[in-house]
């Protein structure tokens, strides 16, 4: 293990002066995903600016009915938070669906946003890797990728975003804030990724040395029916294999608004609009439910081992949207 | 004063009250208060920390190590690699008759027979420095074409015996076939499986007055040290293994690099060094299960009574090595036919060698064979117990000879009546709560009751209390707490006035934690130990300050036994929920019922049970190592990439045992090590055809198996 230096900020414009311009240089929240990539050597870092102790961990409403989430709450706080139960509650399941008690003790908000793929050619350091190396090779897309992705992947990277948060998050247009040198910024989370093409390397849109600050939720009355369901390998304690975060508002039998977002199967949470637009001013069926995630899963492009995912979410989207709208019409 | 016993027992061990009741393990406490030091975590003064670096091609030689950057590194202190590491004796057969696993016989050329095989081993002061030096350690290699594709139709397979016989034939199989009236005909497959055990590998070697002393987490400390002796050319005399507690074996844990990679960097450098794997390392350095296909062909009369039976098992071995996983075994013992036919085959390809995993052989031949037996009560139209009922053998199927006691349908009887197997409709796909389709299965489990020459010694102390001393090995079992209990009842004393001191290869030769021969094997050296110094007392000699010791050895003892068919048995019950919307597979609850002799004590040895049960949903569920075939290594070799069960996945659970007397053997011991997994497997997958009216004949049965494969077609 590299030998690393180790510094703690105690506010924000300080956490972001001690990063600097360092390219070597990483913060440090929960560290449950960062300190296992320098123990196996992805991450080489030769510096860690802690920032678990500034003052970014509240969850607070915005005046508009929105909810302002710090970038160091961690996802156990996330989870049990009132409001977020409330008015969000897939948010609050999609995290309690991710990782173990004690992970999420220690795992923090801005930390998850910015956590690598599982994909095992990356956590490889022996093997070529395009995200870990530029330009060494995708082994996955060849070999074994019977979780990699169905959507938005290239020929240069078949990985999947592992969240489960971010696909809640993304449902509702969550909204990135951060600090850098030069001030603050903001990004919605549909842009925060960068397309994979053929610079895997590249994920974020995060300017270099900036530090998340938080999320913005912008109000969304049609997110307290909202649901997250988690499918996996095994019934704790694994990423998925495809997840869905969904709400829907159904009137009089139609649907009023509808939000879908897609986990496990690209390189960024998913968020579904070719299917939202099917949804929206639709009969609240099953054809309705069916044809909307045919719209969306027509660009898939499945691997020889992954197509099952299509199927897999195909099937989420309508027993989701099933559960959603018998609810709503009770 | 000593004095040697070698006699068998004399029957006067009937038991006093200690064994056979529940009690917490002896060392408990320690172990969850941290007391209790494992091999990693024992200080030494002055210990240097060795790591070591493997192989990143998959076939070929190693053309040069570029040891001198790596040596100015901080706090480094020597690489070895094959050009100047000590040489080793690897030709010899150890305790177990067999050679050392071929990794360990360190550095001794420049061949690479599969990737992660071990090059080089950085020595550092510390861990960390040890570790980055490793890691940055170039070594150059002559790369060649690998192979590493496992397929049925290897055309280059081919039998070997391993510890039983390739293959045993008798009858036309063909004819039998021909004209049996129902024939099952199936390939199953299993996966690539580890160990995985909670504590990696780690020992610490060091040279103390002419003794070579190591500290290590081991199934068996005179295995180890009997193995480190020879490929050293030391006299045993001077070699001590210590190994006091240990975090899980599964068979992982014998003589292998870590320990060897010790000792040389302990020799070379002349102070403590410590080698301690890695997770990832233990994945193409600590053995593992094969995967393994298997065709299984059963012909049955009308009423299910086996007329032909052929159970083919082929598994991979390495290019340095032939291991055989036989799971053609279990066909010889649970089921005879007229025509009976059953070989194991091994592939060698350019991949590590495969060793003992929980119940060898067993655990993936009973799915196979339990999945056709299954096949067969379908199609027979008859119950699947009454199908084993109708099928039970009188004698051996292969033997010949007599079973030391078969109460495999007497288990069957008391887990259907705890399970509810009488209500059961066996028609598939019927029965549905919510998303989930629901099914039951069962199977039947068997593994053989061996034991292992052992010695113990037994002092007297003047205090009143005793000693015993014998190399066993708890490797989790609870064996310390089984012994004590063992020797109390065999003094006629309480247990609170005996000490077992175990993990200690100067204790001398025993058998090793391994093949559910453990407790067995050392109840009966101590038991016999126990006899001598009872009647020794009897005649009311004073103890003097050292104490009255007598040793035993059952060499002789389990070699006067008469030859038999002893076997542990089991009847399983699973009951699974499966979305095949989503592929999910849930099991709600299982049930397993063991015939398997003597149970020593009923707490810890329900944690053996139901530990080998949660594997056997592991097994069926989750476990599978994935090889790249164009790199030849792992993917996602780690615990987030190779899954287990995890607490979500273990429902309600319950194991439970029946008498199962055997007058006929002195000890009455059977071990219960492995049968706990062996058919669990089978039990869940049936459950899952029963839910889904779909076979699934490859494990694990993961979701996109399941959603692939949907609900079977109408049934009648």
């Amino acid at each position: 293990m590299r030998e690393f230096g180790y510094q703690r900020a105690s506010d924000v414009a300080g956490a972001v002066a001690l990063l600097g311009a360092d390219p070597d240089a990483r913060f440090l929240a929960g560290g449950t995903n960062l300190v296992d990539l320098m123990k196996t050597g992805v991450e080489r870092p030769a510096r860690l600016v802690d920032v678990r102790e500034l003052p970014l961990d509240r969850v607070e409403s915005t005046p508009d009915g929105g909810l302002r989430i710090g970038a160091t709450v961690t996802n156990s706080d996330l989870a049990a938070h009132p409001e977020v139960r409330r008015r969000y509650p897939a948010l609050a399941q999609a995290v309690l669906a991710g990782a173990s008690g004690q992970l999420r003790n220690m795992a923090t908000l801005g930390g998850n946003l910015l956590q690598r793929t599982r994909c095992g050619y990356f956590t490889d350091v022996t093997g070529p890797c395009n995200k870990r190396r530029p330009g060494s090779g995708c082994p996955a897309l060849q070999g074994e990728h019977h979780n990699h992705a169905v959507l938005g992947a290239s020929d240069h990277c078949v990985a999947v975003h592992p969240s489960d948060m971010g696909v809640a998050l993304t449902a509702f247009d969550a909204v990135v804030s951060y600090e850098t040198t030069d001030g603050p910024g903001q990004v919605p989370l549909t842009e925060f990724y960068l397309p994979v093409g053929d610079t895997p390397h590249r994920e974020t849109a995060l300017p270099a040395g900036a530090l998340i600050t938080g999320v913005t939720l912008p109000p969304a009355p049609v997110a307290t029916r909202s649901r997250y369901r988690k499918v996996r390998e095994r019934a704790s304690y694994a990423f998925a294999i495809g997840s869905l975060a969904a709400a829907l508002d159904v009137r009089d039998g139609v649907v009023h608004e509808a939000r879908l977002a897609l986990g496990a199967v690209a390189s960024r949470p998913w968020r579904a609009r070719a299917a939202e637009r099917v949804l929206t001013g639709s009969p609240a069926d099953a054809g309705t439910f069916a044809a909307a995630a045919d719209a969306e899963l027509a660009a898939a492009r499945p691997l020889p081992h992954n197509g099952y995912k299509v199927t897999l979410m195909r099937n989420l989207v309508v027993a989701v949207l099933t559960e959603l709208a018998e609810e709503a019409a009770r | 004063m000593t004095t040697t016993t070698t006699g068998t027992t004399n029957g006067t061990t009937t038991a006093r009250g200690s064994v056979g009741t529940a009690h917490t393990r002896v060392e408990g406490r320690d172990k969850v208060t941290g007391a209790a030091r494992y091999a990693g975590e024992i200080p030494f003064a002055g210990l240097a920390h060795g790591w070591l670096a493997l192989s990143t091609v998959t076939r070929g030689r190693v053309r040069s190590v570029e040891t001198a950057p790596v040596l100015g590194m901080p706090g480094v202190l020597t690489v070895l690699h094959h050009e100047n590491a000590p040489r080793l004796d690897s030709d010899y057969v150890g305790l177990l008759g067999v050679p050392p696993d071929p990794s360990a016989a360190l550095f001794q050329h420049d061949r690479v027979p599969h990737r992660g095989w071990p090059v080089a081993l950085v020595v550092a002061e510390t861990s960390e420095q040890a570790r980055e030096a490793a890691e940055a350690l170039v070594v150059h290699y002559e790369q060649e074409p690998h192979d590493v594709a496992f397929s049925a139709g290897r055309p280059d397979a081919y039998p070997v015996d391993g510890h039983m016989p390739a293959v045993a034939e008798k009858g036309d199989l063909e004819s039998a076939l021909a004209t049996s009236t129902v024939v099952v005909d199936a390939e199953y497959t299993t996966p690539e499986e580890h160990h995985n055990p909670m504590e990696p590998h780690a020992a610490t070697a060091h040279w103390d007055g002419g003794r070579l002393e190591v500290v290590d987490s081991n199934q068996g400390t005179t295995w180890v040290a009997g193995d480190l002796a020879k490929l050293f050319s030391l006299d045993p005399a001077s070699v001590r293994v210590r190994s006091e507690h240990v975090g899980g074996g599964f068979g992982s844990k014998g003589i292998r690099a870590h320990q060897v990679a010790a000792v040389m960097a302990a020799t070379v450098l002349q102070r403590p060094v410590r080698v301690v794997m890695t997770r990832r390392q233990m994945f193409s350095l600590a053995g593992y299960r094969s995967p393994t296909t298997q065709r299984v062909r059963l012909g049955a009369d009308a009423q299910g009574r086996l007329r032909a039976l052929e159970h083919r098992c082929l598994n991979i071995t390495s290019t340095v090595r032939e291991f055989v996983e036989p799971g053609a075994a279990p066909a010889r013992v649970m089921y005879d036919a007229d025509a009976h036919h059953t070989a194991n085959r091994v592939v060698r390809l350019d991949v590590p060698t495969p060793t003992w995993m929980r119940a060898p052989g067993e655990a993936p031949g009973s799915f196979a064979l339990e999945a056709a037996l299954d096949e067969l009560a379908e199609k027979c139209g008859i119950d699947p117990i009454e199908l084993r009922a109708r099928n039970e053998p009188e004698r051996g199927p292969v033997s010949g000879l007599p079973f030391s006691s078969r109460n495999l349908l007497t288990c069957f009887r008391e887990g259907a009546r705890r399970f509810g197997w009488a209500d059961r409709d066996p028609r598939p796909g019927l029965r549905r709560d919510g998303r989930w389709l629901l099914g039951t299965g069962t199977a039947a489990a068997s593994f053989p009751a061996g034991a292992g020459p052992s010695t113990a010694g037994l002092t007297a102390e003047p205090d009143g209390t005793f000693t015993v001393r014998i190399a066993a090995s708890d490797i989790g079992t609870g064996a310390r707490t089984a012994l004590t209990l063992v020797a109390a009842d065999a003094l006629g004393v309480a247990p609170d006035r005996v000490r077992v001191r175990i993990g200690d290869s100067d204790f001398g030769p025993a058998m090793i934690a391994g093949g559910s021969m453990g407790t067995r094997s050392w109840s009966w050296a101590v038991t016999i130990a126990a006899d001598e110094l009872r009647e020794r007392l009897a005649l009311g000699a004073d103890i003097p300050p050292a104490g009255i010791t007598v040793r035993s050895d059952t060499t002789e003892a389990i070699g006067a036994l008469a030859k038999k068919e002893r076997h542990s048995f089991g009847a399983q019950f699973a009951e699974v929920a499966v979305d095949v919307t989503t592929g999910e597979v849930r099991v709600r609850r299982m049930l397993g019922i063991f015939a398997a002799g003597r149970v020593v004590n009923p707490l810890t040895a329900r944690s053996q049970f139901l530990g080998g049960m949660i594997w056997g949903i592991s097994m069926a569920l989750h476990e599978e190592a994935v090889r790249d075939p164009a790199s030849g290594g792992h993917v996602g070799a780690d615990l987030a990439g190779y899954h287990v069960a995890t607490h979500a996945d273990v429902p309600l659970i319950e194991a439970d045992w029946i008498d199962d007397p055997d007058p006929d053997d002195p000890v009455g011991i059977k071990g219960i090590g492995e049968i706990g997994i062996v058919g669990a497997a089978a039990a869940i997958a049936n459950a899952v055809w029963h839910a889904t009216g779909v076979r699934h004949r490859s494990l694990p049965i993961r979701p996109d198996r399941v959603l692939s494969a949907g609900t079977g077609a109408a049934h009648a």
